[in-house]
This record gives structure tokens, sequence and C-alpha cells, in this order.
């Protein structure tokens, strides 16, 4: 009884208040749409000579990389979504969430959960202009999704997932639902040297530059820009 | 794929190398880039505006004409940029395309020049913003749909009958459009007429009249002179009735037309006239009888075939549809709630008018309509103040769905104008142009005539008049028809002289210069050239006294121009036949004196056209054929 007695009071107080809206002639509008207008947050990188110094890329060339970035970013960031929407874009037979995932990871430097220009052009130098040894360094921390310097089977399943689901269904050879696992195996048994189960970054580098190809290929990337 | 995504593909390359160690095979060789990579500034230059923007940026649509090697056609070496003579203003927004990914469509602008532009530039309207697409679409639609009326309305009325029409399609023709003809404008003006005379019969025919003698009592006219009001009445449901039957007779669809409202409204008119003569001079069935006669006064609907405005009307009733229920809908609601509220507040007064809630709806009506009557006032002081907010809301409740349903009517009635006025402009530009056409084919004429051709020399230099090139060529464009059907153009005055002339001489002269048509030395045109002549030169064909010269001019450079030839030309001057009948063209082939077939044209050079004429001197054919087309 005494809720129904509040319930009632309640709504008679809201009836007066819209009465007195009336009665003063102003539509009280939801003031709400103000709220929404949020503060566009905007980064902007360290200086041109500054980013010179720390990248092995040229002046014009950072100009051009920036450019592209600004155009694609104006607020100077890019978030976990917008990236995996871009590197879907290149994947349009599978998912590429995954994997881009882990390279929005391995790309943020600073685990903020954006990617800044100084992030996007200190990694594209590692990539491109960089020795053979950061090369491979970057890739192993690519493959070490959290980060504590080991690479265990588990990690490498799920990166090697992640590859085979950029894929996508329609493929030929039909992929079988061991392959990424038969793949894992096989990359354990050339890069653990000492069979403990986890590579190393030191066991990493070593496998790679043993193999031949590897090496080789590590050059074809460096006419990208 | 977005533009946009292009500039993160080296991104997406360079990330690559985390498969490497995971490789099975080894990596395929990257393509080689063989353009410089280094990013320029391009100038493009649009009608005198210079833009600048870098070569990256339009190099993100490859499939249009700025991001493909089609803008080097518009390459000007000598300023080193590209040059368009196009819209500056539009090309700010194609532009700008290329720099945000995003097309705009600017409000200001026609559609059809924005369009043409996007089809310039090679860009789909399709990737237009969200934030524009909406504007866009209702334009174009609009744009559309306006055009169409124009064509329609074009084509409908102005359009002369197919040839070959029946009467009945006649008759629906000057039914539908009566200014098409002085019959169907006479007839419509005495429906017109009739229309009026029996409404205003139907009105008078109540109004009281002096008594006749002997009587006190006022009679209305219809009752004093009836015979006069019943033959007014025959004649005009005579006239209806036949109207209808020829409506119904001309139709294209009689099924349609019948269930078309003007025609439901024909049958209502006359229907109570024939179902008095059948009914009997019965009490009791009378009464329904005087009932009918009510429906006479859907005559006065029959005036919306006469008049426009009452047509728009009725058209923007039917499309206010909606909002003339809403009004309806909230007018009942409306009444329904106060007539119950006043019907409660007034029940205690004694003698109240108030006596149910039917009788307040009559209150509620005349007070929320602000009429006012008075003949129900509430007493009570409830009833006074909800008397007032009945009132009040009355006014609101009607003043909201009216400026709609007015919106609507303007909105029609001004298309409506629209198209008369472009029907009347239509009329004045197509005469413009048609004066402009003239002046052209005029001006080629008078060049004729002043002897413009090649060969008649300086001595009429001075007569011809200052012509710019694109004059000459045209002009030597005719010429060259001309000599390629062997055909001359000429004036309508010249024509209808020529067709006129038919002259008697005509057969006696031919015969002679048959016979001294030997080896004429004309070339003449193929058969092929003279049948395009028959299709080509319908109207403008004849020869005229510049002919005479023309041949004579051809005759000089040919070898075996005999003087009789000449001179048979000159007797055939005014003989010429031609033959106006649009079928028998061919006479025209006849009067100029060439052998048919396997010679070449006469624009070509002299050389060629010897073998012709040498391998063509065979009197006796040529006289066979001459005959033959003759006989065509």
């Amino acid at each position: 009884m005494s809720g129904c007695a509040r319930c009632c009071k309640h709504g008679l107080m809201k009836f007066a208040l819209s009465v007195g809206k009336l009665v003063r002639g102003t539509l009280i509008k939801d003031n709400l749409d103000d709220d929404l207008e949020l503060s566009v947050v905007c980064h902007r990188p360290e200086g041109l000579e500054q980013l010179e110094a720390q990248t092995n890329f040229s002046k014009k060339e950072l100009q051009v990389l920036y450019r592209g970035f600004k155009n694609e970013c104006p607020s100077g960031a890019v978030n976990e979504e917008t990236f995996k929407q871009i590197y879907s874009q290149f994947f349009p037979h599978g998912d590429a969430s995954t994997y881009a995932h882990y390279l929005f990871n391995s790309f943020d430097s600073s685990q903020n959960g954006s990617i800044k220009f100084e992030d996007f052009v200190t990694a594209l130098s590692i990539l491109l202009r960089g020795t053979t040894t950061e090369k491979l360094e970057w890739t192993f921390n690519l493959y070490d999704i959290n980060r504590d310097g080991y690479i265990n089977k588990e990690e490498m399943t799920n990166i090697v997932k992640a590859i085979y689901d950029m894929m996508g269904r329609f493929t030929y050879p039909a992929l079988k639902t061991d392959t990424p696992k038969q793949h894992v195996d096989a990359f354990f048994q050339k890069m653990d040297k000492n069979r403990d189960g986890v590579v190393t970054l030191d066991e990493f580098i070593l496998s790679c530059q043993e193999d031949e190809n590897i090496m080789r290929s590590l050059q074809l990337f460096e006419n990208v820009i | 794929m977005a533009a946009g995504v292009a500039t993160w593909l080296p991104f997406a390359r360079a990330a690559a190398v985390g498969w490497l160690p995971l490789a099975k095979k080894t990596m395929p060789k990257p393509p080689v880039d063989k353009k410089s990579r280094n990013d320029e500034i391009l100038f493009v230059n649009v009608s005198g505006l210079r833009f600048q923007t870098w070569k990256n940026t339009l190099d993100r649509y490859p499939d249009t004409l700025l991001g493909s090697s089609e803008k080097e056609f518009f390459y000007n070496e000598d300023t080193q940029e590209y040059f368009f003579d196009r819209d500056p203003e539009m090309f700010r927004h194609i532009l700008n395309f290329y720099r945000t990914g995003k097309l705009h469509y600017p409000r200001q602008e026609c559609i059809q020049a924005f369009d043409e532009e996007l089809a310039f530039y090679g860009i789909v309207p399709d990737i237009i913003g969200d934030c524009c697409m909406e504007e866009y679409r209702d334009r174009k639609k609009e744009n559309q749909e306006r055009l169409a009326e124009d064509t329609e309305a074009e084509n409908a009325t102005d359009t002369p009958l197919p040839p070959h029409s029946t009467s009945r399609e006649r008759l629906w023709r000057a039914f539908e459009n009566p200014h098409t003809s002085t019959m169907a404008l006479v007839f419509y003006y005495v429906t017109g007429f009739f229309i009026a005379v029996s409404v205003i019969a139907n009105v008078v025919e109540t109004v009281p009249c002096r008594p006749p003698k002997g009587s006190k009592k006022d009679l209305p006219c219809g009752e004093k002179y009836t015979l006069a009001f019943f033959c007014m009445d025959t004649a005009c449901v005579l006239i209806f009735t036949f109207e209808y039957l020829m409506r119904l007779f001309a139709a294209p669809s009689r099924c349609k037309f019948m269930r078309s409202v003007m025609s439901v409204i024909d049958v209502v008119a006359i229907m109570p006239y024939y179902i008095g003569l059948v009914m009997p001079e019965n009490e009791d069935v009378s009464g329904a009888f005087v009932t009918l006669r009510v429906f006479r006064v859907f005559r006065i609907f029959k005036f919306s075939r006469h008049s426009q405005g009452l047509r728009i009307l009725g058209y923007t009733l039917k499309s206010c549809a909606s909002e003339l229920g809403f009004l309806l809908f909230s007018l009942t609601m409306a009444i329904i709630i106060f007539a119950t509220v006043m019907f409660y507040a007034e029940k205690g007064t004694k003698g109240t008018n108030f006596t149910s809630i039917p009788a307040s709806f009559w209150y509620t009506i005349v007070t929320m309509t602000t009429l006012g009557y008075g003949d129900m006032v509430p007493n009570t002081i409830a009833g006074k103040i909800f008397g007032s907010i009945c009132s009040l809301s009355g006014v609101l409740v009607i003043a909201l769905p009216v400026p709609v349903i007015v919106s609507n009517f303007s909105r029609i009635y001004h298309q409506n104008q629209r198209a008369d006025k472009m029907r009347a402009q239509q009329k004045v530009r197509l005469a413009r142009i048609r004066l402009a056409k003239k002046g052209t084919t005029n001006a080629f004429l008078q060049y004729k005539e002043e002897g413009g051709f090649q060969g008649r020399g300086s001595d009429n230099a001075l007569c011809l008049k200052n012509r710019s090139s694109f004059e000459h060529q045209h002009h030597h464009l005719l010429h060259c028809l001309e000599k390629t059907t062997n055909h001359e153009f000429t004036d309508e005055l010249t024509f209808s002289e020529m067709c006129m002339t038919e002259s008697v001489g005509y057969r006696t002269s031919r015969s002679t210069s048959i016979s001294s048509q030997q080896g004429v030395a004309t070339s003449c045109c193929p058969r092929r050239a003279k049948r395009r002549a028959i299709r080509l030169a319908n109207s403008t064909v004849s020869v005229s006294r510049g002919s005479v010269q023309e041949l004579d001019t051809l005759q000089v450079h040919k070898t075996s121009a005999g003087p009789q030839s000449r001179s048979s030309l000159n007797a055939r001057t005014e003989d010429l036949k031609l033959n106006c009948e649009d079928r028998d063209f061919t006479a025209a082939i006849i009067s100029i004196p060439t052998p048919p077939a396997n010679t070449p044209d006469e624009s070509l050079p002299p050389s060629p056209a010897i073998p012709g004429i040498l391998r063509n001197s065979r009197p006796t054919s040529f006289t066979h054929e001459t005959v033959k087309i003759s006989s065509l």
C-alpha cells in the first residue's frame, strides 16, 4: 500500500512538472546531445629530425609515410578495431582479425591500445631497413604473445591457426583440422634445439640463420616503399 | 578497395616478414616497380584555376581519368601542367574526392552539370558519400520526372495524328484535346453552355414566383412554368446523353472509361431524368423521386472537364487523403471527448439543451470550428470553463493538418502552371529554332547565287561576304552532297514554282534531248547515289538556274561536250519535270541528262570519269533507261 502511494506521489510529481513546463512555455529538450560531443584526441608525432634519427628512413620517405598515415587517421592514432578492419581488407577470403590482433600488439610498443605514428614508423623501419637480426627479433616478438621471452607450443599454435584463418575455407588442397598442428610440430622440430618444448630468442635466431631460404627471403621486402 | 587501404599496403607487405620463419616454401619474388617512387606535385590547370596535388593522391583511384594514364592526353608540355577546359568550381569537388575519399554533392549546382562533370572525369556517381546521397538522389529523380513530363507534354498534345487513324481515334482525340480542331472546340463550348443552363434551371425552379391569378400562395417557379422547365431539362439531358454515348463509342478502352470518375458523374447527372420518365405518378414513390432530383446537382461537377482548377483541387484532395483522414480522426476524437464532458457538466441544469451526448455533438462542432451559433450555450461555471477549453483546442486541431494540405495544393498547382508555361515557351522556342535553321540554309543558297564556287573567278570575290572558316567548310560539305546526289539545294519558293511548271513541252523536249544526248560528257552519279537522292532530298531538290551553270562548268572539263547538249540543257531548264508526289521522285533523275549506272561520282576528278563515260556511250540502253525511270 505504501509502495502504491509512493508510486502515485511520484507520478503526480511528474505530472505537476510537465504542467509546469507547459505553463512556463519552455520545452526543455534533452540536453544529452551536448554531451555527445566527444573531445577528439589528437596526437602529434615528434619532430621530423628526431624520427629521422631514430629510424632508417630519409626525410622524404617519412614525409610520404606521414601524409598517408595522417590522411587515414586524422587523429594521429589507430585503434585496434580500425587496424583490424584495414588489415582484413587485404585478405577478403578469410578472417584476418586474429592475426591482425597479434600484429597490432606487436606494433603497439607502449601497449596502450593505439598505434601512433612513431610506433608505425619504428616498426616499418625495422622491417624494411633493419638488419636481419633486428627483423628476426621483431618476428620473435610477434610470435611471443605474452612477451615472456619464450615461444611455447600453444602460442605458436595460435599464431599458425590465425595465419591459416586468413586463407579462408576454400583452399587447394583442402585444409585439414590437424594441418596447423603439423605445421607447429615441424616448426618446433626445426627451431627447438635443446628440445625443451620452448623456443628462446637465441635458438630462434640461430635456427633461422642456418636456413638459407629464410635469410634470402628477408631481403625481399626491402623495396616496399 | 578503398583508397585509404592503398596507403596501408606497404605496411601489410612489410608485416609479411612475420611469416617467413613459418614458410614451408620459398617466397615469390616481389614485383619490380619501374616507376620512380618519388612523390611529386602535379599541377592541374582547370580553365585558369591552378590546382596542385601530390601524384599519389591522384593515383588512389586508378580507374578514373585523373588516376590513369588518360590524363596524359591533357598534358601541356609547354607549361608542364595538365590542362582541362572544364568548370573550375566543380573541379574543386572532384579533387576533394581524391583527397578525402568521399564525394560530396554541391547543393547549389545543377544536377545535370554535376553528372556531366562526373562522367567526364570517369567517376561513378554511386560513390557519393552518405551525407549527400539523399539530396543527390532526390534532385536527380526530380530532374528526370521533370524531363519526362516535358517530353510527355510535348508529345501528347501537339503531335499531329498518325496519318491512318480511324474516325474513332480522331473522335477520342477531339474529346480529350478540344483545341485541336474547330468542331471539337465548338462542341466543348456547347456542352459547357448547356451544363450552365441546366444548373441555373435547377436553381431557379425553386425560387418563388408570383402566384398565378386567383391564388394567394407563392409558388416556386418550377411549378408555375412546368412545361418550360421540362423542355429545358429534356434538351440538356439529350445533349448530355448524346455526349456520353459519343465518348463511350470513342473511348479506346470502354471498360476503363466506364469506371472513370467523369463517366460516373455523367451517368449520375442524367439518370434522375430517365428514372423520372419511367416512374409512375404514384404518391409514395414520387417522394423518393424528389430525392433523386438532388442528384441533378452533380451536373455541376461536369464542369471539371472544362476547368483545370477544379481538377487540381480534386487531385489535391486525393493526394492529401492521409492528412484529411488524420484531421477527421482527431476532430472526431475531440468532439466525443468534449461532448461527453459538456453533457455531464450541464446535466444538472434545468431546461438545458444538452439533452444527450449526441445532442452535445452539435455544440462541440459549432464551438470547435469557432462558429458559435449560440443556439446551445452552457449555463454552469464548469460548463463555461470546459466550453472555452473546447473552443481553444478546436483552433489548434484544425490548424495543424491544414498547412500540409495547402502545401500539397501549392505544389500541384505550380507544377501545372509550369507545364502550361513550358508549353507556351516551347512554341516560341521552336519557332526561333526553325528560323535559325532557315537562316543557315538561306546562307548556303545565297552563297551559291553569288557564284561562290571555285572557278567562277575573281570578279565575284568582292561579292562574297566575309565568311568564317566554319561556314566555308560547311558550305563545301553541302556542295559535296549536291555533287554526290547530282541534285541541288533550293528554297521552298523555287521548288513550288517547279512543281507548278509541269510543263506541257516536257514530252517533246525530252525526246529531242534524248536524241541529242549522245555521248554527253557529264559524269553522273551511280545508281546507288540516285537512290540515295530519292531518299535524302525529298523536299529540297530541284534544279534551279544555278544548275545550268553547274552542268556548264562540268562540260568545260569534259571532252565531247556538244553545243547541242548545252542548248538542249538550256531548253530543258524550264521543262525539268519535278514530280511533286513523294513517291515518284525518280522523275527528277530524268531531268539530268546523264547516263545511268557504272559511272563514278561527280565529285571525283575528271580522269576516271572519262573512261566511264566512254564506257557508257550506249544510246539505246540510255534511252531505255530513261524511259524506264520515267515510268516509275
